[in-house]
C-alpha cells in the first residue's frame, strides 16, 4: 500500500508532542531522590491522574489496533471485551481488592504474594511476570516499527538497516529517556497525555466517518448489505454457540469471569497504577475513575471498524483494506480510516495518537518490569540488605536494560512470528490460574502457600493440555492447539481461549483448595491482617461528599454499563 | 510529585490548537473546528492548572 502524504503540519504536531513527553520526565527528574519515588511514584498521585493512567496503560496497540480488527470482525459483540469483560472486575477491583493491596503497603503484586503465602509463590509470579512485560513491550515495539514503515513516507537504505530500525530505535529511545529521567510517575503523567491526545486524535475520525455514510442508521443499513455484516449493532443479540465469540457462558464465565477479572485484579502493570495513588481512598477510586472512560472507550475503536465494513460494503471508492493470506487485514482498519476521512493537519494528530497508544503500552511495560526486577527479584534473592541509593541505582539501570531487552524482542518477533504467539500462550495459561490464587488467598485464611503454589502449577498445566486436546477452527499451526490429539473444535480461537480459561481456573481453585486443607497453616492471624478479608477492619473512606466514596462511584459505573449494554443489545 | 500535569497537557493542546485553527483558517473545515477544540480544551486545562495552584497558595 502507498505511504500517507505528510506535510509539515503533520510533522510539527508529532515532534512538539515528543517534545512534551521527554520534557514530562526532564521536569520529574529532581524529584527522582529515592527508590521509592522512582519505582512507586512516592505514592503520592491525585485518584484522576492514576485513575486516567490506568486506562491509558491498557489502551496500547492491541487496544486501538486490535480492537477496531474485531469492531471489523465482529461488530458491537466487541464491546464484551468492556461492558463485561473488564468493568465488573474493575469494580471488584476497587471495591475488595485495594484494600489489601494497597493497606499491605506491598510494592508489588508478587510481595502481596510473598506476604500472604510465601517465597515461591512470589517467584513464580515475578519471574513470569518480568519475562511477560519484557516481550509484551517488545512486541509493541515491533508493532508500532512496523506500522511506521507501513505508513509514513520516509523509505532508505544504510547498509543492513532500513527505515523500520530508524523507527525502532527511535521509539525505543524516547520511551527510555522519559523513563529514566523520570520512573513511573513520568510513566503515567505521560499516560495522561496520551489518553487525551488519543480520545481527541481519533475523535475526528469517528465524526467524519459517522457523518459521512449518514449516521447511525446509515451505518446499519450499509451494513445489513452483506449477511456477514447484518446485525453487527447488536452485542447479544446474534450470540450462540456457533458465534465466533463463543457461546454466552464462554462471554460470561470465561471472559467476564475468569480472564477478565485475572487481568484486571493481578496484573501488576494496571495494579501498579493504582498503588502510586496518594492516599487508599484514591488507590480504591482509581479503577472507578478510568471505569468511565473505559465504557466509553468502545465508541472509540469498535465503531471505526464497523464503519470500515460499511464503506466495503457499499463499495466507496476511496476506501479499501489491503489483503493478508487469503481474507483482509483487518489490522489496517484504523491507518486506512485515517488516510480516507483525516486531511493534512489532524492527520498528523490522529498519526501522533497512534503512535502514544504504542508508546503509552511500551513505557508501562517497562516501568512494571522495572519495579518487579527490582524489588522481587534483584533485592529479594540476588542483593538483599543494600541502601535506598543503590536500589534507586539498579531501578534505572533496569530501564535501561529492560528497554536494550525489548528492542532484542521486537527483532525476534520479525524474525519469528510464531515464537511470540506462543510466548503469548504460555503467559495466557498463567493468568487464569492466578486468579483463582488470589481469590482464595484474599478471601479465606486456610488457603496456605503450598496450596497456592500447586494451584498456580496445576491450572497452568491443564490449561496447556486442553490447548493441546483442542483447535480453533481453520488452525493451520500447532501453535493454536492439537498439538496432543484434536478431541474438539471451536467456532474460534477466542471461543477456545474463553474454555481453556474457565478450565484453568477451576482445577487451580480445586487444587488449591485440597493441597491447602492437607497442609498446615504457616501465617498466623496476626501475620494475616490487612491481607485476608475476614482479618481486616473495614475500611472507612475519608472522601468529603458521599458522591466522592467508592461504593457510590461502583454503583455508578454498573448502571451506566448496564445500561449502555441494554441499548446496544 | 511537583508537577501538576495539567500544565503540560493544556500547554500542548493549546499549542496544537493554535497550529490547527490557523493553518485550517487558511487551507474550504476539520482542521479549523479540531483546532478550536483544542484550543479550547487546552485552555481549560491551563486555567485548571492555575486554579489549583491558587488554590493551593490560599490554603
Amino acid at each position: 500500500m502507498e505511504s500517507f502524504s505528510l506535510t509539515w503540519i503533520d510533522w510539527a504536531i508529532m515532534l512538539i508532542y515528543f517534545i512534551f513527553v521527554l520534557g514530562i520526565g526532564w521536569a520529574l527528574k529532581k524529584y527522582m531522590r529515592d527508590a521509592s519515588a522512582f519505582l512507586e511514584a512516592g505514592r503520592s498521585l491525585p485518584a484522576w491522574v492514576t485513575g486516567l493512567a490506568f486506562i491509558s496503560a491498557n489502551l496500547g496497540a492491541l487496544e486501538v489496533i486490535g480492537m477496531a480488527a474485531s469492531g471489523a470482525k465482529y461488530g458491537m459483540a466487541t464491546v464484551h471485551f468492556y461492558w463485561i469483560g473488564a468493568i465488573p472486575a474493575m469494580i471488584f477491583l476497587a471495591i475488595f481488592m485495594m484494600p489489601f493491596y494497597y493497606g499491605s503497603k506491598a510494592r508489588s503484586v508478587p510481595e502481596y504474594l510473598k506476604l500472604r503465602f510465601d517465597e515461591k509463590t512470589r517467584a513464580f509470579n515475578a519471574f513470569s511476570f518480568a519475562i511477560m512485560t519484557i516481550f509484551s513491550s517488545g512486541i509493541s515495539m515491533y508493532a508500532l516499527a512496523i506500522l511506521a514503515k507501513v505508513l509514513l513516507p520516509i523509505h532508505f537504505e544504510f547498509g543492513p538497516f532500513t527505515e523500520f530500525d530508524f523507527y525502532l530505535l527511535v521509539s525505543a529511545v524516547i520511551v527510555l529517556v522519559y523513563t529514566y529521567l523520570g520512573g513511573l510517575s513520568s510513566a503515567i503523567y505521560n499516560e495522561v497525555l496520551q489518553f487525551f491526545l488519543i480520545v481527541i486524535g481519533f475523535l475526528p475520525l469517528v465524526i467524519l466517518g459517522l457523518v459521512h455514510i449518514g449516521g447511525w442508521d446509515g451505518m446499519v443499513d450499509k451494513l445489513a448489505l452483506n449477511p456477514a455484516t447484518t446485525g453487527f449493532e447488536h452485542s447479544w443479540a446474534n450470540i450462540s454457540s456457533s458465534h465466533p465469540m463463543g457461546n454466552v457462558i464462554g462471554i460470561i464465565m470465561g471472559l467476564g469471569f475468569v480472564l477478565s477479572f485475572g487481568y484486571w485484579c493481578t496484573n501488576f502493570l494496571v495494579v501498579q497504577r493504582a498503588m502510586a495513588a496518594g492516599s487508599m481512598s484514591a488507590a480504591r477510586k482509581t479503577p472507578l475513575i478510568g471505569a468511565f472512560p473505559k465504557m466509553f472507550i468502545p465508541f472509540l475503536v469498535i465503531i471505526p471498524g464497523m464503519i470500515a465494513m460499511a464503506l466495503l460494503n457499499s463499495e466507496d471508492s476511496l476506501f479499501s483494506l489491503p489483503t493478508k493470506g487469503t481474507g483482509l487485514d483487518y489490522d489496517m482498519v484504523i491507518p486506512m480510516l485515517l488516510k480516507r476521512y483525516l486531511p493534512t493537519g489532524v492527520l498528523g494528530l490522529g498519526l501522533t495518537a497512534l503512535m502514544a497508544s504504542f508508546m503509552s503500552g511500551m513505557a508501562g511495560n517497562v516501568t512494571a518490569f522495572n519495579t518487579v526486577w527490582t524489588y522481587d527479584i534483584y533485592q529479594s534473592y540476588l542483593v538483599p540488605g543494600k541502601s535506598d541509593k543503590h536500589y534507586l541505582k539498579v531501578g534505572q539501570i533496569t530501564t535501561v536494560v529492560g528497554v536494550l531487552v525489548s528492542i532484542l524482542t521486537a527483532y525476534v518477533a520479525s524474525l519469528f512470528n510464531n515464537v511470540m504467539d506462543f510466548l503469548q500462550l504460555i503467559f495466557a495459561f498463567i493468568n487464569a490460574p492466578l486468579f483463582a490464587a488470589f481469590l482464595l488467598g484474599m478471601f479465606t485464611k486456610r488457603t496456605t502457600g503450598h496450596g497456592a503454589f500447586y494451584g498456580l502449577l496445576s491450572g497452568t498445566i491443564s490449561a496447556a493440555f486442553v490447548h493441546g486436546l483442542t483447535v480453533p477452527a481453520g488452525a493451520t499451526t500447532l501453535v493454536k492447539g492439537g498439538w496432543l490429539s484434536v478431541v474438539h473444535e471451536f467456532p474460534s480461537e477466542m471461543a477456545q481461549n474463553f474454555s481453556i480459561a474457565m478450565i484453568a481456573f477451576g482445577v487451580a481453585l480445586v487444587v488449591t483448595l485440597i493441597i491447602s486443607f492437607a497442609t498446615k497453616r504457616t501465617k498466623t492471624d496476626e501475620e494475616l491482617k490487612g491481607l485476608v478479608y475476614q482479618l481486616t477492619p473495614k475500611t472507612i473512606d475519608d472522601s468529603k461528599n458521599w458522591y466522592e466514596r467508592p461504593n457510590v462511584l461502583a454503583v455508578i459505573v454498573g448502571v451506566i454499563a448496564i445500561i449502555l449494554t441494554i441499548l446496544f443489545w | 510529585m511537583g508537577l501538576d500535569i495539567k500544565l503540560p497537557i493544556g500547554l500542548m493542546f493549546a499549542i496544537f490548537g493554535v497550529i490547527l485553527s490557523i493553518f485550517g483558517l487558511v487551507t474550504g473545515n476539520i482542521n479549523l473546528l479540531s483546532g478550536l477544540f483544542m484550543l479550547a480544551f487546552g485552555g481549560f486545562m491551563l486555567f485548571a492548572a492555575w486554579f489549583t495552584k491558587k488554590s493551593k497558595k490560599k490554603a
